[in-house]
């Protein structure tokens, strides 16, 4: 939320791009400092365990970003571990999505199904994802079957139930509209119902977004997988590899980051006609 | 046209309608007029089978009315949350037309003409919560227009469009019942506005609420702010509607006879 007022603040402000370009110069500022810092650290400290940003920088451009230019200089080896990851993940949130608003507009319009089974989904919810992945290891095959039901699980949930109360929540004059004028069980999905749950499926979504991420590594660090940057993480773990452990810890960080804010975005532009309700 | 029998409703405990009956003949303009909390608004959901009375029954041209029935248009008291803010006030006005099977184009001129009606015309493109609450108001009123219904039911129409405006609103309500021979079931509190629109005027008593007095409006068909409002006649029955609403003793059988 706090990101979000900040966000509008600066584009408001930000008319002279030479003032847009000095507020995000404000906000890396930190960042800058937290790295120079780090630098100068693990320099002065010379452990194996913490090598240097530069060195992390160094490895992750030599692993990933050394291939030739007709494929973005992306090299082989991103292909073969960025994107099984990033595809299990992308596939299983739009499973969850598709699956989580379906079920949630219709459980949020039947109050009698919400009210039956609301307290099993809280409780489905609450359960820590992880612990399940073992109970996915058994029933489905190891790999991609697996990994994507373990993202699909922890994913479901926030979207589902963020429908449902959206869904439930709409404005009962709304409803009352859309009978009067007759509109078909299609239409008032459509126009109304959606419309008025979007704020909070949005809601939902951005919760789901960082469990995907989350259930996408912990479920490659299993036995059984063969790609995706759980394996690369597991595997320089074996070989006591700290820069290339660092490498895609940091590469997480700035996924998640980007995935976040391309949400973001695509949720204030959506969500603009909606700023009556955002008044109150 | 509409016939309501024995009608009456309470919220748990709460008696809030008694025993009302009421015919509204085909092409008929009736205004309601109560006190607040007498129940009016709860008529008009029972009338517009938005809500099931828990006594006695309504019927639209000989079929009892469960569920809404076709070709009826409400302006909702709650305007602003009766119009979707997400949508534009163009595709407010003409999202009911969907219903009628119109295309894309022919439901645009539809919403552009209602809207010019009601004087929004060139706030079309904008969303409700750009509008202030008067136009708002204006913009449920083009879309139960627009939607041309055989049976309009308006629960407080007017009540925060300023004076000079509302006099225009009531002249578009009249002339649209004139031309199109609509029958309008229309809601106010606004005891003069009650006898200028009304063919008959149904005062309200409330706790619980009934049917205090139904009075003919004898005043000429062609109505106009000015004549009309100086009409002795219209003076006289607003002095007896407004008697009726505070409850002081009236004499029914001379209010009827005359
Ligand atoms: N959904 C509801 N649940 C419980 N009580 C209600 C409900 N709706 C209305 N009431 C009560 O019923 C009574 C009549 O309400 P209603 O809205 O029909 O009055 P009204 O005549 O339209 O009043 P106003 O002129 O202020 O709009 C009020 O006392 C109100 O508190
Ligand atoms: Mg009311």
């Amino acid at each position: 939320m706090t990101a979000a007022t900040l966000g509008a603040g600066t584009a408001r402000r930000g008319g002279p791009a030479g003032r847009a370009a000095r507020g995000l110069l404000h906000r890396l500022l930190p960042l800058v400092l937290l790295i120079a810092g780090w630098e100068a650290a693990t320099r002065a400290s010379d452990s194996p365990f913490f090598p240097p940003p530069s060195q992390i920088v160094r490895r992750m451009r030599d692993m990933w970003l050394s291939g030739p230019a007709n494929h973005l200089y992306f090299s082989a080896e991103a292909g073969d571990s960025i994107m099984p990851s990033l595809g299990r993940m992308f596939l299983g949130l739009a499973l969850s999505v598709v699956v989580g608003v379906l079920l949630g507009l219709a459980l949020g319009r039947s109050e009698q199904a919400l009210a039956y089974l609301e307290p099993l989904l809280q409780f489905c919810r609450v359960i820590p994802p992880p612990t399940l992945v073992p109970v996915f290891i058994v029933l489905f095959d190891l790999g991609t079957q697996m990994q994507v039901a373990s993202i699909i699980f922890s994913a479901i949930w926030p979207i589902l139930l963020n429908t449902a109360d959206g869904a439930r929540s709409v404005d009962p004059v709304q409803m009352a509209t859309a009978q009067a004028f007759r509109l078909s069980a299609v239409q008032r999905l459509r126009f109304v119902i959606i419309p008025s749950a979007l704020p909070k499926i949005f809601a939902g979504l951005r919760l789901a977004l960082s469990l995907a991420l989350i259930l996408m590594v912990f479920s490659e660090l299993l036995p059984g997988t063969s790609d995706g940057l759980g394996f690369e993480l597991t595997n320089a773990q074996s070989q006591s590899d700290l820069p290339t452990i660092w490498s895609v810890i940091v590469l997480l960080g700035i996924l998640g980051y980007l995935f976040n804010t391309i949400l973001l975005a695509v949720e204030r532009r959506i969500l603009a006609k909606h700023r009556a309700g955002a008044k109150g | 046209m509409l016939e309501i029998t024995g009608l009456g409703h309470a919220y748990g405990a709460h008696r809030v309608l008694e025993g009302i009956d009421l015919e509204v003949g085909e092409g008929e303009l009736v205004t309601i007029v109560g006190p607040s909390g007498c129940g009016k608004s709860t008529l008009l959901r029972c009338l517009a089978g938005l809500m099931a009375p828990g006594e006695g029954k309504v019927v639209l041209n000989g079929t009892p009315v469960t569920g809404v029935p076709d070709d009826l248009a409400v302006v909702f008291q709650d305007y602003s949350r009766s119009l979707m803010p997400w949508l534009t006030v163009r595709d407010n006005v003409a999202l009911p037309l969907r219903r009628r099977g119109l295309g894309r184009s022919e439901r645009r001129a539809g919403a552009a003409e209602a809207l010019a009606s009601v004087g929004l015309g060139d706030a079309a493109g904008k969303y409700p919560w750009q509008l202030s609450g008067g136009m708002q108001q204006r913009v449920s009123i083009a879309r139960a227009l627009a939607y041309r219904p055989s049976l309009l039911l308006m629960d407080e129409p007017f009540g925060s469009v300023d004076a000079q405006t509302r006099e225009d609103l009531e002249d578009l309500v009249l002339r649209v019942h004139r031309s199109e021979g609509v029958t309008i079931l229309l809601v106010t509190h606004d005891i003069d506005e009650s006898v200028y629109l009304g063919d008959r005027v149904v005062v309200l008593a409330r706790d619980p609420g009934r049917i205090r007095a139904e009075l003919p409006v004898t005043l000429p068909a062609g109505r106009d702010q000015i004549g009309t409002r100086s009409d002795p006649e219209f003076v006289r029955l607003r002095a007896e509607v407004g008697r009726l609403v505070r409850g002081v003793a009236a004499d029914l059988s001379e209010a009827a006879s005359r």
